[in-house]
């Protein structure tokens, strides 16, 4: 793993934790929603707060896709996991939600997982399967 | 009433959100694994044939559907529930039904670190709901 791989994994997760909290706060401004009442929901993205959030999870689609392409699934998505924390920070301390100790304790036991995961490799190699800057010259189906 | 229609609409958004993320999570995969190195093949052949690569790819194109629904059922289940909780039960079930789908549809190795990680990260989500 290279630098520039750590921080595309790491943007992963911030990119993932803000665009969360700034939908949150959108929405908890737009109203709730109901299944009754889809144009509602499609017109939420109206919102500036929504709008910005959505920007973010582009950032985070970017991230995410370009870490795929290079590293297994299920690495990437534990490694960028730390996000969970930055969630439960944000909703405690940003949006004032009230985050038990019971719900502390989860988010300790995510992040444990977290922590066991990202120490192994992060791409599996099959057998006669071409490495990945090699399949860079394939066709893609 | 209000507040049994609340918690339902929450964990509905949050089944919503799981299934479709992780459907598109397995397809978005199997296409960037298609494509390759995205970061070498940038270098090579510029930003524009990257992104023509990916919009080619019909699993890509797929899992972007299931990232849209799964969009929308996050605002679905933002409406109703704290972020508190749908952000990290998303998040946590997710990884689970990820690894699961992982070593069933891309055939990833998925050891004994990464189950026990997955036991760890179930048992956190558990005490989130609580």
């Amino acid at each position: 793993m290279t630098f520039r791989k750590y921080l595309v994994v790491a943007g992963v997760g911030l990119f993932a934790a803000t665009g969360d909290s700034l939908l949150s706060y959108g929405m908890k401004q737009a109203g709730n929603v109901s299944l009754h009442n889809i144009p509602g929901l499609l017109l939420a993205v109206i919102n500036p707060w929504v709008a910005l959030g959505i920007l973010f999870l582009l950032g985070f689609f970017a991230c995410y896709t370009t870490a795929l392409s290079w590293a297994d699934l299920t690495y990437v998505l534990p490694a960028s996991s730390l996000g969970i924390v930055l969630l439960a920070l944000i909703a405690r301390f940003a949006l004032h939600e009230h985050v038990s100790a019971t719900r502390w304790l989860g988010i300790a036991l995510v992040s444990s997982g977290v922590g066991f995961v990202t120490r192994g490799p992060e791409l599996t190699q099959h057998p006669g399967q071409p490495n990945v800057s090699a399949a860079t010259a394939g066709p893609s189906r | 009433m209000r507040h049994v229609t609340s918690n339902l609409n929450t964990w509905l958004g949050i089944a919503a959100v799981v299934l479709a993320t992780s459907g598109g999570d397995v397809l978005l995969a199997r296409a960037m694994k298609h494509i390759g190195d995205v970061g070498e093949l940038r270098k090579r052949r510029g930003l524009l044939h990257v992104v023509l690569r990916a919009l080619g790819s019909r699993y890509f194109l797929l899992g972007v559907g299931c990232m849209a629904l799964a969009f929308y059922s996050l605002l679905f289940g933002l409406s109703w529930g704290d972020l508190s909780l749908i952000g990290p039960a998303t998040a946590s079930l997710t990884f689970v039904a990820n690894a699961i789908a992982a070593r069933i549809f891309l055939h990833e190795h998925v050891d004994g670190r990464r189950w026990a990680a997955a036991l760890l990260v179930a048992g956190g989500v558990v005490l989130m709901a609580l």
